[in-house]
């Protein structure tokens, strides 16, 4: 498959008045043409940031003090702003997290949706509008030609997001970044919206990098999984290899607290003990040692390289290492690697 | 949108006619009165001259008097500039206030726009803290002083504009930039919190990663959503520069309408002050009226008629 994306070693920095925060501390991945990776994590591990680094859309105080972002071999860090305009909106465009937000309350839905392809293309007026509004009647606006002059107060929230989706996709970008795009949304128009970027990606054939810190969505979507803790990728793979071999204490931990259906009703449900991280002072060693009941000495002194599990499914956790002690991942695991076995995988 | 403009300038009269209640009664409270020389008149004179007026009759028939005269449009006669009619008298002296006072609006609220814009989009830096330094002089310096300032520097010591003199536009250009720092700053301040916030939000964002450049997300998308509440500043900013402007206007020895109402209130000239109070208040009406007009404009979530609600 062709990489189209390739992020190597990326750091981000942010200067605060307490000193730097290190947001982003090496994080490495690559997106193949036609796939869906599917970024989670929880709130603050730096998702959104590692993202908005691609099309470098960060804060005036972030600094992306390392790293390459090579989209088709080329480092999109080296550009300038004006070059990275090029690229933005058209080949690699954005979804945002709150549609009540994101669109320009002063301007018709029509000419938002159009203005990519002004900027990009050398097209008239009328010919973007018209664009626009089949784009708009693609992503499921009802009867789009009436609501062209409509402003964004006029829609319901699940319409909103669907027309920050047209804006994304109007230009026909190679790459779609959804930022949470289904956060904002009630349950059943995010299964909408999900349905809906999985049929476009079909009839447009785009890559998506997909945030979320949602696994359900996650399984729904996604072709590969990264879980990122604390500014780090911590585990990566399949779909199937993230839900039903996990390997890192923090995937275990974050598909555990996720009810299943064979929940007991009465049960509570798992959770994390303890909070992230501050990236003020990034740990020396696993970032997730404090919260993590397997931690062993080394995590508090040493940083866990990724351990092959296998094909395309790698983790960050001491617990691979060859001379590590066995242990026993909670219940809910285990019953998720008895389901892998029955799917014909080899859990560990 | 027809039918809110009509329905508005119903209002508009009904406004005016309370106010011209109100002040009719309050300006009879007054002590004093209109003839400063009546010392030197006898008993019957003043009697003929009263009755002549009107002023023997009671309040309540001087008033309905006065509102009949205003509904065909007289507002009567001065007792104090020559009795001319008061009608007349606005009108001649309404040219140069309009003129200083629209010149201080229009140049303050274009370059508080820029000032403050500039100073968003470059927060925090040196040009941020220059026209923070800027507005808060133009708000903070009374008008009056920055009057004497620049005649001192302007017209006296370096002599490019007259020092206090009233025939063609040079002469109206130190009373007019004297009457811009309010505006100025005021509108800068405003314009600078707003389009940080603005700058901030959501669809800024979204219209950066669309690729606009940064001067067509500044230019199409943040300016026009900074301008909301900058908008409705602008009635009241109306109200200060045209009440300010009596002052620059004495300074600079502008035969406008500013000295004409302070004049007709230490004299009790009773005619020239309804006649000024109405006229300002219909000036304000029509300024808020128009500031909503132009909020709809630039604000479709409270556009009247069929751009609202679906």
């Amino acid at each position: 498959m062709d990489k189209i994306l390739e992020v190597k070693d990326l750091h981000v920095d942010f200067d605060t008045y307490n000193g730097t925060v290190h947001a982003i501390r090496g994080v490495d991945f690559h997106l193949n043409a036609g796939e869906t990776l599917a970024i989670v994590g929880e709130s603050g591990s730096g998702k959104s940031i590692t993202v908005r680094s691609i099309l470098q859309l960060l804060a005036s105080n972030a600094t992306i003090s390392k790293g390459e972002v090579l989209y088709h071999g080329d480092d999109l860090l080296q550009k300038s702003d004006k070059e990275m305009d090029k690229i933005r909106g058209n080949k690699i465009s954005m979804i945002f997290q709150d549609p009540m937000t994101s669109l320009d309350p002063t301007m018709t839905i029509g000419k938002q949706v159009a203005e990519p392809l002004l900027i990009h293309n050398n097209v008239s007026k009328k010919d973007a509008l018209k664009r626009a509004e089949e784009v708009l009647r693609l992503v499921g606006i009802p009867n789009p030609a009436a609501r062209m002059n409509d402003y964004p107060h006029q829609f319901s929230g699940g319409q909103r997001q669907r027309i920050v989706i047209a804006i994304a996709i109007v230009d026909y970008p190679e790459i779609l970044i959804a930022d949470e795009p289904t956060t904002a949304l009630d349950v059943t128009v995010q299964a909408q919206i999900i349905d809906l970027l999985k049929e476009l990606q079909q009839k447009i054939g785009t890559s998506i990098i997909f945030i979320t810190h949602d696994l359900g969505v996650v399984a729904g979507i996604a072709d590969r999984v990264a879980v990122m803790y604390a500014g780090r990728f911590v585990e990566y793979g399949s779909v199937t290899d993230i839900f039903y071999n996990p390997q890192h204490p923090y995937t275990w931990g974050l598909l555990d607290s996720m009810p299943t259906l064979d929940t007991n009703e009465d049960a509570r449900l798992n959770s994390i003990p303890g909070t992230p991280p501050n990236l003020l002072n990034p740990p020396k060693g696993d970032a997730f040692a404090p919260r993590n009941e397997y931690a062993m000495e080394i995590d508090e002194e040493e940083q866990p390289p990724f351990f092959k599990v296998s094909k395309n499914h790698y983790a960050a956790t001491w617990l691979l290492h060859p001379d590590a002690p066995k242990v026993t991942p909670p219940e809910g695991i285990m019953k998720r690697f008895a389901k892998f076995e029955k799917l014909g995988g080899n859990a560990k | 949108m027809a039918k809110y403009i009509l329905k508005r300038i119903l209002y508009l009269f009904l406004t005016l006619f309370i106010i011209a209640s109100i002040t009719f009664f309050l300006m009879k409270l007054l002590p004093g009165t209109p003839f400063s020389n009546q010392n030197r008149m006898s008993a019957d004179q003043l009697k003929i001259v009263k009755a002549q007026y009107g002023l023997d009759q009671s309040v309540g028939v001087q008033y309905v008097r006065y509102m009949v005269g205003l509904l065909h449009g007289n507002l009567g006669t001065s007792f104090q500039f020559n009795n001319e009619p008061v009608t007349a008298l606005i009108g001649q002296r309404l040219a140069p206030s309009m003129q200083i006072g629209a010149q201080a609006m229009i140049l303050g609220t274009i370059f508080g726009i820029l000032l403050g814009a500039v100073a968003a989009i470059r927060k925090n830096s040196w040009v941020d803290t220059l026209a923070t330094f800027i507005s808060i002089l133009g708000l903070s310096i009374p008008s009056f002083v920055l009057a004497v300032l620049l005649q001192f520097y302007l017209a006296y010591k370096w002599k490019i504009y007259p020092v206090a003199l009233w025939d063609n536009f040079q002469s109206s250009v130190l009373p007019t930039l004297a009457l811009t720092a309010l505006p100025l700053g005021t509108v800068a301040r405003f314009m600078r919190t707003e389009m940080v916030d603005v700058m901030s939000s959501d669809y800024i964002e979204l219209a950066k990663s669309k690729g606009n450049s940064n001067w067509k997300v500044v230019s199409k998308h943040a300016l026009r959503n900074s301008l909301i509440p900058v908008v409705t500043i602008i009635g009241p900013m109306a109200v200060s520069v045209m009440t300010g402007s009596m002052v620059v206007e004495n300074i600079f020895s502008i035969p406008g309408i500013g000295e004409q109402f302070v004049k007709s209130i230490t004299t009790n000239d009773y005619p020239t002050i309804m006649g000024l109070t109405i006229f300002y208040s219909f000036l304000l009406i029509i300024v808020y009226l128009i500031v909503d007009i132009l909020y709809g404009l630039i604000d479709p979530r409270i556009r009247l008629g069929n751009g609202g609600k679906e």
